[in-house]
């Protein structure tokens, strides 16, 4: 099997690309927040801002390395799950290097940031790093499970395991998405979206108001830089995924940027509207609600 | 002190007796150090506009000011469109608001928020009463030069200053920082012993390490 090395540009030009519309589309979904509570908001330039203030700072505490791996493993789960999946379909420069049966790996990846987060917030030794990290773990475990139910019924409704080839099966016009075909599992994978996306009624791991910041709580400077690169690019990066499986991929960059800007817009949509859970309560709420539909998927493809 | 603050013998797991002194194994002893401005001019010129334009402040009220500035958090004033976040833990943090006056019970936990943040960091006095007392200039328990304590860049002055006089000291606390005179950080360090001992003159039930990063 050859390898072709110009993918290796191509696939960097693709994370600039992607990683740049995560600081302006994170901003620009902030100030729409802003908007319907009646103010301004921070500009869209913002992140940047806050970027290079953190990369600039000069003093810096670690507590081991596994404290120094949480932000490295968070940060190769984002781009791990970006570099994965063709971003743009057809395109021999923006397919990434996306294979057979990346659609085990692109869910494998999902995870993989936020278990590596878990690590080294617990080794900060912050009592509220380890609630923040229990709280975290079981609500994402929680929200993950209607979504590999999704996936695994999509992956049998398409016989295949390749998201090239899903999003191959889903041209030729709009009633063709997986979201017409097999709307019980896009159902299930979007209510599971709702809470990986961390925002309300999910973001009880993240609240400042709960416990300060939860799992972050310790990191700082350039930490907190690589940390917050990655909360730029991962949920693009799951966007993306979501988009190839149930919304028809994207064939060309303005498609892609106008299809991620609506599925982003659903999540603060819900977000602007909903106060916050508790975990337990939000645990139930998935698995009354989320994860039913994700098996009605399964048996019925 | 504290009882468990002690120099004392305490027995392991395994039965071996050991002695331990909380204050100096369970905490690092190094007094802090100057870190000056390691890069280019024009590197820590753009350095010093960022950190000026993303002022994250630590949410601790430290006295009555702190009314004031919940409303900078509000639609009607609004003080995201200025870069400025509220942060709730000092390691993230970089700028601390001193609102109101500072008891002595405060200054304690004052001084152990302010030295876990990282350097640079900058410091505002809100009111009058970090200036000069103010309103309670002869209490018995409260200080009245805040200048004594940690090094502060702006005063705003007022009892208590309106949201408004709050964000012209941030923008004037940016014009400082964008000149590169925000070197609060280094002046501590500089003067670390001057800085304890007036801190540890009114503090009577010292029980932390002297430097707590």
């Amino acid at each position: 099997m050859s390898f072709e090395w110009i993918k290796i540009p191509y696939a960097l030009l693709t994370l600039f690309i992607v990683a740049n519309y995560g600081f302006l589309l994170t901003a620009v979904m902030a100030k729409i927040a802003a908007r319907v509570g009646r103010r301004h908001g921070i500009p869209v330039w913002q992140n940047y801002l806050d970027l290079i203030k953190n990369y600039g700072l000069r003093s810096s505490i670690t507590h081991g390395v596994m404290f120094y791996l949480g932000p490295v493993f968070r940060l190769t789960g984002g781009v791990g799950l970006l570099m994965f999946v063709p971003t743009i379909y057809g395109s021999v420069m923006f397919s990434n290097m996306s294979f057979a049966g990346d659609l085990i790996l692109a869910l494998y990846f999902v995870f993989f940031g936020s278990l590596g987060m878990a690590l080294g917030a617990g080794e900060s030794g912050h009592p509220y790093s380890a609630i923040g990290v229990s709280r975290g773990l079981s609500q994402v475990t929680a929200a993950e499970l209607p979504f590999a139910l999704a996936v695994y019924a999509v992956a049998v409704q398409y016989q295949t395991l390749s998201v090239t080839e899903i999003v191959a099966a889903q041209q030729g016009g709009i009633l063709h998405w997986t979201l017409f075909t097999n709307p019980i599992a896009v159902a299930a994978a979007m209510l599971s979206f709702l809470g990986s996306m961390m925002r309300p009624p999910f973001d009880v791991v993240l609240a400042p108001q709960e416990i300060p910041i939860g799992p972050p709580t310790e990191y700082h400077s350039s930490y907190l830089a690589l940390m917050q690169t990655n909360r730029a690019i991962f949920p693009i990066a799951k966007i993306v995924i979501y988009m190839n499986l149930f919304f028809g991929g994207a064939a060309s960059w303005p498609v892609f940027f106008l299809k991620v800007f609506l599925i982003y817009l659903v999540s603060v949509f819900v977000g602007v509207a909903f106060p916050r859970f508790r975990v337990e309560q939000s645990i139930r709420w998935f698995l009354i609600w989320a994860v039913p539909l994700g098996v009605i998927a399964i048996v019925i493809a | 002190m504290k009882q468990e603050l002690e120099k004392r013998w305490v027995k392991g797991p395994d039965g071996v007796d050991f002695e331990v002194e909380p204050l100096r194994d369970y905490y690092c002893e190094a007094p802090p150090t100057v870190m000056p401005a390691a890069y280019s001019k024009i590197i820590e010129g753009l350095f010093n506009w960022a950190r000026a334009e993303s002022l994250w402040i630590l949410g601790f009220g430290t006295g009555c000011g702190a009314i004031e500035m919940r409303p900078l958090m509000t639609p009607r004033f609004d003080a995201y469109r200025y870069g400025i976040q509220w942060r709730p833990t000092p390691r993230q943090s970089n700028l601390f608001v001193i609102s109101g006056y500072l008891s002595v019970k405060t200054l304690k936990r004052v001084i152990r928020s302010y030295e876990q943040m990282p350097n640079p960091k900058y410091v505002v006095g809100l009111g009058s009463c970090t200036i000069n007392g103010g309103m309670y200039f002869d209490s018995y328990n409260t200080i009245t030069r805040l200048d004594e304590y940690l090094p502060v860049d702006v005063y705003i002055t007022g009892c208590m200053p309106r949201p408004e006089a709050l964000l012209a000291g941030f923008e004037e606390l940016k014009r400082i920082i964008r000149a590169g005179k925000g070197e609060g950080a280094n002046q501590y360090a500089e003067r670390f012993d001057w800085y304890k001992a007036n801190q540890k003159r009114v503090i009577h039930d010292w029980d932390m390490p002297d430097y707590n990063w």
